[in-house]
Order: structure tokens, then C-alpha cells, then sequence
């Protein structure tokens, strides 16, 4: 205390001041922090921010959604793909209640986002006014943080932590609810300081040398080591790093669904997915592995299968930021915790280079089966309907792997990761933990806003495409490029696959019917094409690619295709099925 | 032997008594509660204060678990943003005291008890004397409290109150010294940690 007394002696700067409104200071406060973008939709509670902003218009490019669910989504869409937090703009009341469903996502799936939403006066709160919502209550399960402002004076500050919160350590969404007269408020306002600490918050645990090194023996003496990776690798921007790790040990390496595009998909030492309908050999080896070096991952339920029967045999080693995921779901024997971008340079430096020739080996037999028994079969069927996979496989071929490919949730969504081709990081933006059908539509939108330079194509089936649907106007617009696929089988595919598989054939509700989905995006000015022959598919794709501007191509894929391998729930991922 | 006592030696439950200091900051009780609600997890006792140190306030949670699950519970709570740090011990590794008060009527207390054995043998004290009723007040552990009420039961007893569990860490050295950690950019690894990690057994020798 005494010590920060003599500092502001010893410097006291006198700061010039603005008089300003909150609403100013707010938006003043994102321009610091380098957001150009806001994907948002006013409403009363709200209304001095966006008469702020209406002076702003070339400074922060807002973008008007239709919804506030399509403004959050295209939010994670936007941090997905360039790695900056998105920020969203809500009402109080429904405004901020439809914001509830992309938190929960951007919670489970740590994606930075800062929304800022409107909040009855002050002198208002617990009267149940209009559009009054306790926000705050409502939200503080799916947020990283929340806080409610209702003194202007407070904006700079709030701002600055939130930015700090939301995008250091493990990232994950913030919420700030703002009472009205705070944002009419004028005051005094020194300028924005950058927050870099906050006294009761660790962003990362300080990495251990001992642990470090007790990880490295344990890889450097074992025969059958084997990697698995999550999102945490992109978000520690540390993708050199762990391609570099693995190069050196020639360690075989597997994904989770967010982690997939850290390295190229065609990487000699990438061996596919895990999971539930991941890759043949990666779930059948867990198994059979000796150490297993997990980085960055979660040990999620849809990654581990039976978790008393996950991986018994091996030494685990757990690389993760969050101390809290340490032990969490898998009993790790070394826990490496700490940023990975620091900890895969320090362990590759201990580790010995290796072969692993016939262990690979292994991984590329089982392939082989499943290419034959499964793989070949979806990707190049000779007749018959089309499937899913050839169009995933045909794209591919066109973008050459180039694309930002943005999914939707059900049984496209594992095909399209499973056959995917990516050379790029954060290029496979998906609703890995929550599963939010709905998704793809919005976030590709926001994925395009976050990566201009680069396609994005969204991958959706007939009924998640519906859940956002509205979001059609939002490209109409802005005129934003954002290539649509709908793969349509006329059902909810996966939950039907379940019905089939584990309830006897007995489709409950899963039959549903769709608009004319090319009609209904001719209506927002969107151009757009359905087929069904195998013929045309090569073709429309390299349409669509090929069009100035969105495009939407609906492809009807067959009716009832199960996606196979599938480890069933309650089954240990050595129990995966070919058919 | 109570039922519950036998229920902790079948599952391997005890009780568990978890201190977390925190920012003062409004809303952060719920955060708290939510991550033991949101598991189906009852807290058996909580108690929150102001702690010795200004502008950090201290919860004491009690609660009957397994220790793997009270582990996991204290690092989301440490997860936090603004909790400071968490620690988690067992009964005999705290002191800990609840008190209790009872009201009770007078006129009975005077004619068929000796009042001043009971405050005797129970270690209370009469907090308030009137004409139409009595208060006493305990300190003690759960039996202790709970004795005073049987005995005060049939004369009567017209309100009873227990307060929440406070405790003393036999261990700790405070957290004045850990907040001045706190307070700086780059902190020491055992503030940065958690406590429970750090003490983890020497993790693994090949």
C-alpha cells in the first residue's frame, strides 16, 4: 500500500479528460482494445449505446443480425476464426435471454467473447419493469464472468477486465449488463488503460520444471506413446509447437473435433479423430497405448467413451491450462499444467527423436480396414443416392483444404469433420460441447467477418439450417460471401441413427419437412441451386465456390445412412463399430 | 452410531470443511453455491465474513463428501475469477465451534430445572433473563449443541437457533502474507497454484 502511494507521488501525470456519456466511454473502450466488429441488435434498454454508436459508424463496423442467438454465434464464429474476442451488442429482457444458448457454447467451447447488454435505470431494478431480466443470475453459470455496471464512471475499468478475462488463460465468454442511466451518465473520463492483471485471477498456472521433466522420461522410455489434442493447441496459438513436438518423437497424434485443424489433416503423423465417431485405430489403440500424452483436451465424455475403461493400461500425461481439468474426468500419473505454447517447446527439448515405426504401422492397418469397410463405401459410392461424405470429398478437391469449413450439429456435422481436408489452422469452426443445431448459419457469417480474406463455407442439415434460418437476412444485408451447404436427408439424421441403432426403428419425431430452401434464400436476394445426381455434385460445388457473393446449394443425400465407426454411449472406445 | 455416520463409512464420505477467500464483489455467493448445486451437492453449513484482511471475505463451507469430489469441487471454486484461493481439510485438521441459542420459558426453567447445573454441565450461559422467557447460549461442537437441546426439549423450549460452522486451519499462517503475492504481476508458483496440487504427492518416480 505504502509502496503504490510513493509511485502516484512520483508521477502525478494529470490525465486530460473527455466529458462524455457512458455509451462513449463503452465504445471508446473497443476501439482501444482493436475491435473493429460488433454483431448486435438494439432495443430499449439499449438505446444510449447505440445512439453513441450511431457517431462511431466508421470506426466499429456493427453488424445487425435477426436475432440475438445468430448475434452471439456469429460472434464465436468471428473469435474462431481470427483469434480476437467478439464482442455482441443485446437489449435487457428477450434481448439478453437469447444470448443464454451462445454463451452456454462459447463456455464449454472457451471462446473469447465480451457482450454487452442493455439493463433497465437503476432505480428500476427488482421492480420487474419492462423488459427487466436478472441477467446476471440468469447468465452466471455459462459465463467465465459477469458484472453489472450502473455508474458510468465505472465503464473504463469494467471494459478493460473484461477484455483481460475473456481472452487470457482458458478464454471463455463475459457478460456485462449495463443499467441505462449509466449509459446516458456523463462524466469525466481519463482515457481507456489496458488491463493486464487482475489480483484474484490466475490466467495460467506458472509451469513446473519437475513435472516437465518427469513427462519427458515417461515419453522418452516408452514403446507405444500416443498423442491427443484439443482446441487448446489454436487457442494457445501454439500449433508450430506442437507439430514440432510430435515431428521430433514421431509420436502418433489424434483430435477432438475442435482441435482438428491445428495441423494439416494430410500430416504423416495425424491419425484422425477420437470419439465417438472418430477413427477406427486412434479409439482402438487408447486402448493398447502405453503413455498417452493429452494436450490440450478435456477428456470429454464423446472422446472417452466408458471412462472406466479409457486408456487403464497407460501412463497419462496431461497438458492443460486450467488446473481445474487436471484429474477432472482421467486420474493423470504427470500433470503438466500451463500455457502449452510453453510447455511443448520445454518438453520437445527433453525428449528423445524416435521412430515408432511399427507402432504406426498399427494405426495405418487399422485405417486400411476402416477405409475398406467404411470410408470408401461413404466417399465414393458408385451408386445409389448420394451420401454425405462425397460431398464433404468433393469439396475438399475444389478448396484443396483451403476453406474454413463452419458445421452445424447431427450426423453432417461428424462427417464433414471426420472427412474434412484442412491445411490451415482455426479452420473448422463447430459446436464441439454443446451441440447447439443452429449454429453453422451465423457463425459462418461471423467466420467470414473474422477471416475476409479466406472461403467459408457452412455445412448444415434440413434442421438446424431452420433453427437460424432468419439469419439469411443478415447476409442480405451485408452482402457478405458465405458459401451454404444443406446436406438434406429429410430427417433429424442423428437422432433418427439413435433410433434405428438403440430404439428398434421406432422414428419418434424425427421425420421433418423442410421449406423450399432455395426459394426461401431467392427471397433474400441469395442465390442458390438443389440436386440429387452424382452428376451435377462436382459441378454445383465449383458453382457455388465460383459465385460472386453467398451462394446456397441444398444436396439430397440419402435418406437413412448411419455414421459409422460409432463407439455406442456406455461402451469403452475399444468397442467402436464398423457397421 | 448415527445413520449418516454409517452411510459416511459406506460410501467413504466424511466431512469436509472447505475455506475460500474472495474478492468482496456482489454475486459472487451464487457463483459459489451454483458450482455445488448445479452437481446436486448439498452444503451442510456456510458461513461468510469479512476476513482479517480489509476487502477480502471469507466463506466457511461445510459439507459431507468423498475427497476426490470436495478436491474437484475446490478447484471450479478456485476457477473463479475473483476467488483468491481455496483450501479444503478435514475435521481434525480445523477447530471449529458452532453456536447455538435457545429461548425457553421462564417460569419452567425455574421451578423444574436446576439452572444452574445445566449451564454447568453444558458450558452455556443465560444471554437474557425476562420474566416470560430465558435465552441461552452455547459454543461448542455439534454433540455439544445438540445435548442443551435435548435437555432443554421437555421444559418447553419455544425457539432454537444454530449458527453456521466456523474454523480455525490448525496449519495456516494466515493469508496476509499470501495477498501481498496476490497483489503483484508475477506472483510466486504457490500462489499461482493450487494449494492441493502443489501438495500433491511426489507425483510419479519411474
Amino acid at each position: 500500500m505504502e509502496v503504490l502511494q510513493e509511485e502516484i507521488l512520483i508521477s502525478p501525470e494529470k490525465k486530460e479528460t473527455m466529458y462524455v456519456s457512458g455509451g462513449v466511454a463503452l465504445l471508446e473502450g473497443l476501439i482501444a482494445e482493436g475491435v473493429d466488429t460488433i454483431f448486435g441488435y438494439p432495443g430499449g434498454a439499449i438505446m444510449p449505446i447505440y445512439d453513441a454508436l450511431y457517431d462511431y459508424k466508421e470506426k466499429l463496423n456493427h453488424i445487425l443480425v435477426r436475432h440475438e442467438q445468430g448475434g452471439i454465434h456469429a460472434g464465436q464464429g468471428y473469435a474462431r476464426s481470427s483469434g480476437k474476442v467478439g464482442v455482441v451488442f443485446a437489449t435487457s429482457g428477450p434481448g439478453a435471454t437469447n444470448l443464454i444458448t451462445g454463451l452456454a457454447d462459447a463456455q464449454i467451447d472457451s471462446t473469447p467473447l465480451v457482450c454487452i447488454t442493455g439493463q433497465v435505470f437503476a432505480h428500476l431494478l427488482g421492480t420487474d419493469a419492462f423488459q427487466e431480466t436478472d441477467v446476471i443470475n440468469i447468465t452466471t453459470p455459462v459465463t467465465k464472468w459477469n458484472y453489472q455496471v450502473t455508474d458510468a464512471t465505472e465503464i473504463p475499468e469494467v471494459m478493460a477486465k473484461a477484455f483481460h478475462i475473456a481472452r487470457s488463460g482458458r478464454p471463455g465468454p463475459v457478460l456485462i449488463d449495463i443499467t441505462k442511466n449509466a449509459q446516458i451518465q456523463k462524466f469525466d473520463f481519463e482515457g481507456y488503460e489496458i488491463c493486464n492483471h487482475v489480483r484474484s485471477y490466475r490466467p495460467k498456472p506458472i509451469v513446473r520444471n519437475e513435472y516437465v521433466e518427469q513427462a519427458a522420461e515417461l515419453i522418452n522410455q516408452a514403446k507405444k506413446p500416443f498423442v491427443i489434442w484439443g482446441q487448446g493447441v489454436i487457442l494457445g496459438e501454439a500449433e508450430k509447437e506442437f507439430q514440432a513436438f510430435i515431428e521430433k518423437t514421431n509420436i502418433p497424434a489424434a483430435w477432438t473435433i475442435l482441435g482438428v485443424s491445428a495441423i494439416p489433416t494430410d500430416h504423416e503423423l495425424n491419425v484422425g479423430m477420437l470419439g465417438m465417431h472418430g477413427n477406427y485405430g486412434p479409439n482402438v489403440l487408447t486402448n493398447e497405448c502405453d503413455v498417452l500424452i493429452a494436450i490440450g483436451m478435456r477428456f470429454d465424455d464423446r472422446v472417452t467413451g466408458r471412462l472406466d475403461k479409457y486408456a487403464k493400461q497407460a501412463k497419462i500425461i496431461h497438458l492443460d491450462i486450467d488446473p481445474a481439468e487436471i484429474d477432472k474426468n482421467v486420474q493423470t500419473t504427470v500433470p503438466v499444467w500451463g500455457d502449452c505454447k510453453e510447455t511443448l517447446p520445454l518438453l520437445m527439448n527433453l525428449c528423445d527423436q524416435k521412430k515408432h515405426t511399427e507402432w504406426l504401422q498399427l494405426f495405418r492397418d487399422y485405417q486400411q480396414k476402416e477405409v475398406d469397410a467404411v470410408i470408401d463405401v461413404e466417399l465414393k459410392p458408385k451408386s445409389g443416392e448420394l451420401t454425405m461424405g462425397e460431398v464433404i470429398n468433393q469439396l475438399n478437391i475444389l478448396t484443396n483444404g483451403e476453406a474454413i469449413i463452419v458445421t452445424d450439429v447431427g450426423q453432417h456435422q461428424m462427417v464433414a469433420c471426420r472427412y474434412a481436408k484442412f491445411n490451415k489452422t482455426r479452420s473448422n469452426i463447430t459446436s464441439g460441447g454443446l451441440g447447439t443445431m443452429g449454429f453453422a448459419l451465423p457463425a459462418a457469417i461471423g467466420a467470414k467477418f473474422g477471416a475476409p480474406e479466406r472461403t467459408v463455407v457452412s455445412v448444415s442439415g434440413d434442421g438446424g439450417f431452420q433453427m437460424t434460418i432468419q439469419e439469411l437476412g443478415t447476409i442480405m444485408q451485408t452482402g457478405i460471401d458465405v458459401k451454404m451447404i444443406i446436406l438434406n436427408n429429410r430427417f433429424l439424421g442423428m437422432v433418427r441413427q439413435w433410433q434405428d441403432m438403440f430404439n428398434d426403428k421406432r422414428y419418434s419425431f424425427v421425420d421433418i419437412q423442410s421449406p423450399d430452401f432455395v426459394a426461401v434464400a431467392a427471397a433474400y436476394r441469395i442465390e442458390g441451386k438443389c440436386i440429387s445426381e452424382r452428376e451435377q455434385l462436382q459441378s454445383s460445388l465449383k458453382e457455388m465456390l465460383e459465385h460472386k457473393g453467398s451462394y446456397l446449394l441444398e444436396v439430397m443425400v440419402t435418406k437413412e445412412n448411419n455414421v459409422f465407426p460409432m463407439v455406442p454411449q456406455g461402451c469403452s472406445v475399444s468397442e467402436i463399430r464398423l457397421k | 452410531m448415527s445413520i449418516q455416520h454409517l452411510n459416511n463409512i459406506i460410501t467413504g464420505k466424511q466431512e469436509y470443511n472447505i475455506t475460500v477467500y474472495t474478492e468482496n464483489q456482489i454475486g459472487l455467493l451464487n457463483r459459489i453455491a451454483i458450482i455445488f448445486t448445479r452437481r446436486k451437492i448439498n452444503i451442510e453449513s456456510l458461513n461468510t465474513s469479512p476476513s482479517e484482511i480489509d476487502s477480502i471475505h471469507r466463506f466457511d463451507i461445510v459439507l459431507n463428501e468423498t475427497e476426490e469430489v470436495v478436491r474437484k469441487l475446490a478447484r471450479q471454486i478456485e476457477k473463479q475469477v475473483e476467488v483468491l484461493k481455496v483450501y479444503y481439510h478435514t475435521n481434525e485438521e480445523i477447530i471449529w465451534q458452532e453456536m447455538a441459542l435457545y429461548k425457553v420459558p421462564t417460569d419452567t426453567i425455574a421451578e423444574k430445572v436446576l439452572v444452574e447445573r445445566l449451564l454447568r454441565e453444558h458450558g452455556a450461559r443465560a444471554v437474557v433473563i425476562r420474566k416470560d422467557y430465558t435465552v441461552f447460549e452455547t459454543t461448542g461442537h455439534r454433540t455439544e449443541t445438540d445435548n442443551l437441546l435435548e435437555a432443554l426439549q421437555p421444559y418447553g423450549l419455544i425457539e432454537f437457533v444454530r449458527s453456521a460452522r466456523i474454523a480455525i486451519i490448525k496449519s495456516s499462517e494466515g493469508f496476509n502474507r499470501k495477498l501481498r503475492e496476490f497483489e503483484q504481476l508475477e506472483p510466486g508458483q504457490e500462489v499461482s497454484e493450487n494449494e492441493f496440487l502443489s501438495s500433491r504427492d511426489k507425483v510419479f518416480t519411474m
